[in-house]
């Protein structure tokens, strides 16, 4: 269960990230963030964020139009 | 993850930013708050027409004239206007009002919350203090943040960085 959920629909890169970034600074290491996203871009993107920051994308997929991103803090 | 990044160990960029027009704004501040929000050390050294991207009160534009590859989406294609128009007085303004309702409506973030998040990141801001002098700007005409500096302080910077970019 996500301690968190964010909602960057409708926004456009980088703003998915930055603001998943803010949410995550302030979770607890091993709490898990949920963000919702439009941007087609934001699926690659946030396997790149998790790779190199070391968080675990835990889930992502893509349902009508919106994709969503469960990501565990470090 | 911490609120900013503060690794002994991380990764850096350093990027000189030379323009300050709507578009080409937008990509150092891009990366920069992005490798930021990725523990990435970033230091941005603002000369010439970056320089205005520092200050307190932003009115950023985009000129059509003498940009052939500029075309706007329109009514199902894209646009372009001729230089013989993009001279008219009020084209710029025009096209710079046309451009930010544009990304307004595509969700881009303005740039001005795009230089507040590299503030909260903690980007170091290195406003060059030549430009300072040669176009007569004070840090009180600036934004909180930026250290005054010159090329031996970019230097430093781009010397330990692992990526170095000029925008």
């Amino acid at each position: 269960m996500a301690a968190e959920v964010l909602d960057t629909k409708g926004l456009n890169c980088p703003l998915p990230i930055l603001k998943a970034r803010k949410a995550l600074s302030v979770l607890q290491a091993g709490q898990v963030l949920e963000v919702l996203a439009t941007d087609p871009g934001s699926m690659a993107d946030f396997e790149a964020f998790c790779r190199q920051t070391g968080c675990e994308l835990m889930e992502s997929g893509e349902d009508d139009g919106v994709y969503r991103f469960v990501i565990k803090n470090v | 993850m911490s609120a900013q990044t503060d690794l002994a160990n991380a990764k850096s960029m350093s990027i000189i930013v030379t323009k300050g027009t709507l578009d080409w704004a937008y990509p150092p501040f891009i990366l920069a708050t992005t490798a930021a929000a990725m523990d990435v050390k970033v230091s941005m050294y603002f000369t010439f027409y970056g320089l205005p991207l520092l200050l307190k009160k932003l009115d950023l534009k985009v000129s059509p004239l003498g940009n052939a590859a500029m075309k706007m989406p329109m009514g199902g294609g894209h646009v372009g206007m001729p230089n013989m128009l993009a001279m008219l007085p009020g084209a710029t303004a025009g096209t710079s009002k046309m451009m930010k309702n544009l990304m307004k409506q595509k969700g881009v973030a303005p740039l001005e919350d795009l230089r507040d998040a590299a503030v909260d990141l903690k980007v170091d801001m290195i406003a060059c203090q030549m430009t300072m002098d040669l176009f007569e700007y004070s840090l009180d005409d600036m934004i909180a943040g930026p250290r005054l500096g010159g090329a031996a302080t970019y230097m430093e910077s781009a010397l330990a960085a692992d990526i170095n970019l000029f925008i």
